[in-house]
């Protein structure tokens, strides 16, 4: 057990209505099918959920959620055969040991605890039902991934008339820690019970954006089913949708892939979210206006095409992108893919469908795990290289590395280096000042430096250099993108 | 090997001799009996019938229209066979020269000899023979005509199309009474077992050789013991008396007490005593001089040399398979091979094509790619110093150009040498420290990192690394660690305590011990250790730190810095590195970290360390505090968060609870848990409290080294403890900037009851007033056990309530401690251990100089090993 679990064994939340004699609050318990003067405990798959009032009475009735996970159970849900299976037991251990979804517990808590509830189902009061309550929903601890101001969004405009949204501070004792990724809710407002739970039941796990081990297959029907009269109006119903469905697959998977990963980043204190981080999933300020990542791809093409080169390695292929866009030209007959990370090449083969491809198609193309800081033999002999978007990534100190890999080693008669020009930030409106692009970038480089180091790296290897500027030209502050682009001399060429 | 007999006519009963390995090819016309006659003679799995295969292909085994298949998918079968090292007879008519070629072909292809054993029976035979056959018998008359005609006209070529043996039998009566014998391959020794002394390049260096064989215990060219000498060849040419060395070799090799494999040099002699033409280079002038005076001695003496050298077999597989002698190395796929490209490798080595500056070849680094079972022990390439390489070594140490002459004791693995006497042959390039082909300063190259990896290590001998393993470390030491000429060192995982059964009696409040000193003690005195150290666990990060004198001294040790590169960015460089158990640099900005280096420097030299140790930088092994500096992420997404909800939850949830218990709703076995875990809860954000505090730039940061590991020229990873901390304390004193921590510690008699039992309170003093714990370590270091193998540098003991960190907060509860008790330790001992003897390597290749890509394979497997799997708890 983790820490996270182990403490985090209690979710909790409750929901309250207030009433009249005639209409008394103490409905609620018909409504949620749960008598109010008894506590009843509900074996989940994942633990006990416990329902009580602490209040019951005609003007107010508050019915408490509370889940004590077993995290036995957890384990035990990890082992066996099958998808989220693991070989071993000390294997599923550790699987489970990563922080998982809370919320997601919850929210499997509130659909089998109060199923009937969120249908909308009440034999006893059918009226009560359709109708409108005035409820107050309060969740003390919720893991929120995008903040409060997320909350906001997603519950505001759900017909709530007061979301508050407090964070919670990670540690009292080091504010200069800030606020946890837990916030308080306390929701208010007059809604029928069965919308204000199946609201819930999407949103708290989408909120918590956390891996789902154990996410079934018909999870589209649910979402459907339970987002019924909000989804599809709602504001946010990308975000919903994509973040409730986008890790269903694979992230099991994934986990195991990238133990080996995982174990580094622990062995040194970190998470491996900070360690296995070369394939970017979320915002991507470089990316936003789209076309920018497009035009560098274009530029790149043209480059290629006009040195006529037909063998290319793609140097830092990261997803595939540049080598999707190379196979649809049949001018180059060999492309190489080749990147550090284990999960872009992955990525990519699942991009370029490698194993699906016809045979003609499959045999111009080639994925392989390589590092720009080791020389290589087999990236020798080729016509051309690509390094997009990837010296940035590489602490300065290991840039002669990389440069004598490249122009000293593999030695391509052309080579062509894409790496952002920093000078154009102040004009991306999102950036603030001093930010890098990317939180992996370790350095960005001004027109002069980049060509300060290009124009030597060249003078070193026998290369001539040339700079082709990439997106919009500002005559200030120069391109968003600067492209280097390196022809081996004919003198080294012909020494070749 | 190389002799190829004369085709004979068998006589009945004729013993056909087949070597051990090889490919035997049946010829013979259809009907002429080739299966019965391999039945006979062979197990039924080295037969690889053209019948069969057809069969396979075609569900038919007389389909000829299947043929080209069927021949696809018996040249596989052949060729799986003979690259697994097993003897392989191909039955198919094999009438046809384009046939046979292509298996002579394969045979080649795997370096075996192709042997062919020809059934010429009379065409009624095979015609009456045909007919018994269900299958056959409506065969074209035709068609065995063919064959016979096909057959005789192929039987005077069959040597030049490059059988090494054939065999013709000539009636029925022959290939009926035929016997096969198997004789061993001449280069298979396999059941000599030792111990062997094996000898490298002599080089006429007669007197280095008698003082050397002296020195290994050998009393006019025999053991005592019966110990075997193996000599590498090249034992003639450049030296001052090649035929004295000559003669006292060929005198053990005839007197059965040494074996020897020729050189490059000792070919050529051959050639030149047979006649041929060859250059009188390399000194083989010197030679043919010194053996032109012998023969006024002894006129008989040339002819015997000839002959000896005729006889060599190119390379021995030696004890069971386990050694493989040869003069240049070999390549695993030619071990007990024959053919000729096996034997040039054996006495040339391969080259890449190119000469270096010196005008002479540039040897391929075979050793690096090689991944062997087999130690190889080989020679020819002088260098200054031997080193195991992937299982090899080469025991060329250049004794004709005054270097040393060198011997390997087999088994034992130990090396002896005497110096050269003088410099008897000036060579044509400077022996440089060169593993082959690894240049000396050549950047690193992804396959000295990638894939499935073996280690060689001097304290553990082979340790291997995982493909998916290295993959992890690679994507790691690529985009996250300092400069590899930097990263010196990665520290080992360490091992806790074996777990406790201590039900506690009264020591704990509530119970009982996971883990507790007394287990560490037992464990070291089980070990034959003596006397321990007991170090205060710092709860920080690990750090290894790097510290140079100045830049140029980085500069010079380390080759970083001082260069032109516009990278490199400031002025001088760096002055060393301060990196954590992956070797990523602690701070962002260097900057801070040349702050520390300084700190650490102006320490070092008001110690006086530098002259003390003789040396311009020094490798350290520390704990870097607080814990917060480097482990934020974590804190604030696992630790801190935890305290958070729970923060948010609990009081919430008891709130409610008490409010139903109040109205009468039976939740108070609820309300009890809810109690117990909100004490738990304030226990567990305690617990990581302690490890927190706030810093400003170096402000509040604290470094506790507790080991030098390494110096100019020396791994100080065997310099006993107490005198490491002594020299620790020096520096911690001689530090006015607050930044070093002193290591408190506790010197315990593992056999000592009172000794035992003051360690034991120590820890508990200090765990109950919140330290982390602490580690025990043999206070000699590095110790091993009665058996000789390494014991573990380092136990921990962790504290009870530092646990709740790791095990949660209600880990002491008795019926979480039976099950947490539950826990194998084995993995993360062994996994400890092979990353320590890789640690250990790393120092030792460092201290050598040996070339940066030496040092790197081992701090790579270390990052490496640190990948697989083990209870993260442990």
């Amino acid at each position: 057990m983790g820490p996270e679990q182990t403490i985090l064994k209690r979710v909790f939340l409750t929901i309250s209505t207030t009433g009249t004699l005639e209409r008394p609050a103490t409905d609620l318990g018909f409504l949620l099918h749960k008598h109010p003067d008894k506590a009843q405990s509900f074996s989940t798959s994942h633990g006990t959920a416990h329902v009580f009032y602490p209040e019951a009475s005609a003007e107010r009735c508050t019915a408490a959620l509370l889940l004590e996970v077993d995290p036995v159970a957890l384990v035990r849900r990890g082992k066996g055969k099958g998808r989220g299976g693991a070989p071993d037991a000390a294997l599923a251990q550790y699987v489970n040991d990563r922080p998982y979804a809370a919320s997601s517990l919850l929210a499997v808590a509130l659909s089998t605890v109060f199923k009937s509830a969120l249908r909308g189902v009440c034999a006893a009061l059918p009226g009560r039902a359709e109708a409108l309550l005035p409820l107050r929903i309060e969740v003390p601890a919720l893991p929120a991934r995008g903040g409060a101001q997320l909350v906001g969004k997603l519950f505001g405009p759900l017909g709530w008339s007061s979301v508050a949204v407090e964070p919670v501070p990670l540690d009292a004792q080091f504010p200069e820690w800030g606020d946890s990724r837990y916030v308080q809710l306390v929701l208010e407002g007059e809604l029928r019970l069965a919308d204000a739970l199946r609201q819930l039941y999407v949103l708290l796990p989408v909120l918590d954006d956390a891996k789902h081990y154990w996410v079934a297959p018909d999870e589209v029907d649910k979402l459907l089913r339970a987002g019924e009269g909000w989804l599809a109006e709602h504001p946010e119903q990308k975000l919903i949708t994509s973040r409730y469905l986008s890790r269903r697959w694979g992230l099991t998977r994934q986990a195991m892939e990238r133990l080996e990963l995982v174990r580094l980043a622990e062995a040194d204190d970190l998470q491996v979210e900070d360690v296995d981080n070369a394939v970017d999933e979320t915002s991507d300020t470089e990316e936003r206006p789209v076309p920018l990542a497009e035009q560098r791809r274009d530029a790149v093409l043209t480059a290629l095409r006009d040195a006529g080169a037909s063998r290319v390695l793609d140097l830092g292929c990261g997803q595939g992108q540049l080598v999707q866009a190379l196979l649809k030209d049949v001018r180059f007959t060999e492309i190489v893919g080749v990147d550090v990370s284990v999960r872009a090449l992955t990525i990519a083969a699942r991009r370029l469908k490698l194993d699906r491809l016809g045979e003609r198609q499959a045999a111009r193309v080639k994925l392989m795990q390589g590092s720009l800081t080791y020389t290589d033999k087999r990236l020798t002999g080729y016509d051309a290289a690509v390094l997009s978007e990837v010296i940035e990534h590489l602490d300065l100190p290991r840039l002669p590395a990389l440069e004598y890999a490249v122009f000293g080693s593999a030695r391509p008669h052309t080579v062509l280096v894409t790496t952002p020009n920093v000078e154009y930030n102040v004009r991306w409106e999102t950036l603030p000042a001093g930010h890098v692009r990317h939180g992996d970038h370790r350095f960005e480089w001004t027109r002069e430096e980049f060509g300060r180091w290009a124009e030597g790296v060249a003078e070193r290897h026998g290369y001539t250099v040339r700079f082709v500027p990439v997106g919009p030209d500002d005559p200030e502050v120069g391109p968003p993108t600067q492209m280097a682009v390196f022809e081996m001399t004919s003198k080294e060429a012909k020494a070749a | 090997m190389t002799s190829t007999e004369e085709a004979v006519v068998t006589t009945p009963g004729r013993r056909l001799p087949v070597t051990d390995l090889s490919l035997v090819v049946l010829v013979g016309a259809t009907g002429s009996g080739k299966s019965t006659f391999a039945r006979r003679h062979f197990k039924p799995t080295e037969v690889v019938s053209s019948d069969f295969c057809r069969g396979l292909v075609a569900d038919d085994e007389n389909d000829q229209s299947a043929s080209g298949d069927a021949f696809d998918v018996l040249h596989y079968i052949v060729g799986k066979r003979l690259a697994a090292g097993r003897l392989t007879v191909v039955d198919a008519t094999n009438v046809q020269q384009e046939s046979r070629r292509q298996l002579v072909r394969l045979a080649r292809e795997h370096d075996v000899l192709p042997i062919a054993i020809v059934l010429d029976v009379p065409e009624e035979v095979c015609a009456a023979r045909n007919a018994t056959r269900a299958d056959r018998a409506d065969m074209p008359r035709h068609v065995i005509a063919r064959h016979r005609r096909e057959l005789r006209r192929s039987l005077r070529g069959l040597e030049r199309e490059g059988f090494r043996k054939v065999h013709i039998l000539r009636s029925v009566e022959e290939a009926d009474s035929a016997e096969i014998v198997l004789e061993r391959r001449y280069n298979d020794l396999r059941h000599l077992t030792g111990p062997f002394d094996i000898i490298g390049d002599i080089h006429g260096c007669s007197s280095e050789l008698e003082t050397l064989l002296g020195k290994l215990g050998y009393e006019d060219g025999g053991h005592p013991e019966g110990r075997t000498a193996v000599f590498v060849g090249d034992l003639v040419d450049r030296g001052p008396d090649s035929p004295g060395v000559l003669r006292r070799v060929m005198g053990m090799v005839a007197a059965g007490n040494a074996l020897c494999v020729p050189g490059n040099h000792e070919n050529k002699l051959g050639r030149w005593l047979k006649g041929r033409n060859v250059q009188h280079t390399h000194g083989l002038a010197e030679t043919i001089e010194q053996l032109e005076k012998e023969d006024a001695r002894d006129p008989a003496f040339r002819e015997q040399v000839r002959e000896f050298i005729d006889k060599l077999v190119s390379h021995y597989v030696l004890d069971e398979g386990k050694l493989v002698v040869c003069h240049a190395g070999l390549p695993e796929k030619y071990h007990g091979r024959t053919s000729g490209r096996v034997r040039s490798h054996a006495l040339y080595g391969e080259t890449t094509g190119e000469t270096d500056e010196f005008g002479l070849p540039v040897r391929y680094p075979w050793a690096e790619d090689y991944r062997g079972r087999a130690a190889v022990v080989y020679g020819h390439t002088p260098v200054p110093d031997t080193s195991w390489i992937n299982n090899t070594i080469c025991l060329d140490t250049g004794a004709v150009f005054g270097g040393k002459m060198t011997a390997l004791r087999w088994p034992e693995r130990e090396l002896v040498d005497v110096p050269a006497e003088k410099v008897w042959y000036e060579p044509v390039r400077p022996l440089v420290t060169e593993a082959p082909g690894g240049r000396e300063g050549r950047p690193l190259d992804l396959a000295d990192v990638q894939g499935r990896r073996v280690v060689e290590t001097r304290h553990m001998s082979r340790i291997g690394v995982r493909e998916e393993n290295a993959a992890a470390a690679l994507e790691v030491m690529s985009r996250f660690a300092v400069d590899p000429r930097l990263l010196a060192y990665l520290p080992p995982t360490m091992a806790p305590v074996a777990t406790s059964r201590e039900d506690g009696s009264g020591k704990a409040a509530d119970g009982s011990f996971l883990e507790h000193p007394a287990e560490a003690f037992a464990q070291y005195r089980a070990d034959g250790v003596a006397r321990v150290v007991c170090e205060e666990k710092h709860m920080g990060s690990r750090a290894v730190a790097l510290v140079c004198r100045d830049a140029a001294a980085a500069h010079a040790r380390f080759g970083v810095g001082g260069g032109t590169s516009h990278a490199e960015g400031r002025a001088g460089g760096p002055t060393g590195a301060l990196h954590t158990r992956t070797g990523r640099p602690f701070f962002d900005d260097p900057a801070i970290t040349e702050e520390i280096l300084e700190r650490l420097r102006t320490a070092v030299t008001a110690a006086g360390l530098w002259d003390e140790l003789g040396t311009d930088w020094l490798l350290l092994d520390a704990e870097l505090m607080p814990w917060s500096l480097k482990a934020s992420g974590l804190l604030r997404s696992q630790y801190a968060a935890v305290g958070a909800a729970s923060g948010a939850v609990l009081p919430k949830a008891g709130a409610a609870l008490e409010a139903a218990v109040a109205r009468g709703v039976a939740v108070e076995g609820l309300l009890d848990r809810q109690h117990e875990r909100t004490a738990d809860a304030a226990a567990f954000t305690d617990a990581y409290r302690r490890y927190c505090w706030s810093t400003d730039g170096l402000d509040g940061v604290r470094l506790a080294p507790f080991q030098i590991l390494a110096v100019q020229g020396r791994s100080l990873a065997a310099v006993p403890h107490d005198e490491q901390l002594a020299w620790l304390d020096k520096l911690v004193e001689h530090d006015p900037s607050g930044l070093l921590q002193v290591t408190r510690r506790l010197i315990v008699d593992t056999a000592d009851e009172a000794s035992v039992r003051a360690g034991v309170d120590w820890w508990l003093e200090m765990t109950a007033r919140g330290g982390e714990g602490m580690v025990v370590k043999p206070l000699q270091a590095l110790a091993r056990d009665g058996k000789g193998r390494l014991v573990q540098p380092g136990i921990k003991v962790r504290g009870r309530e530092y646990l709740r960190i790791i095990y949660g907060p209600e880990y002491t509860r008795p019926q979480n401690l039976d099950r947490l008790r539950n826990r194998f330790l084995n993995h993360k001992r062994s996994l400890a251990l092979r990353e320590y003897a890789l640690g250990l390597e790393a120092l030792d290749r460092l201290a050598d100089g040996e070339p940066l890509w030496r040092v790197h394979e081992a701090v790579f497997a270390v990052l490496a090993l640190e990948s697989e799997p083990v209870d993260p708890r442990l």
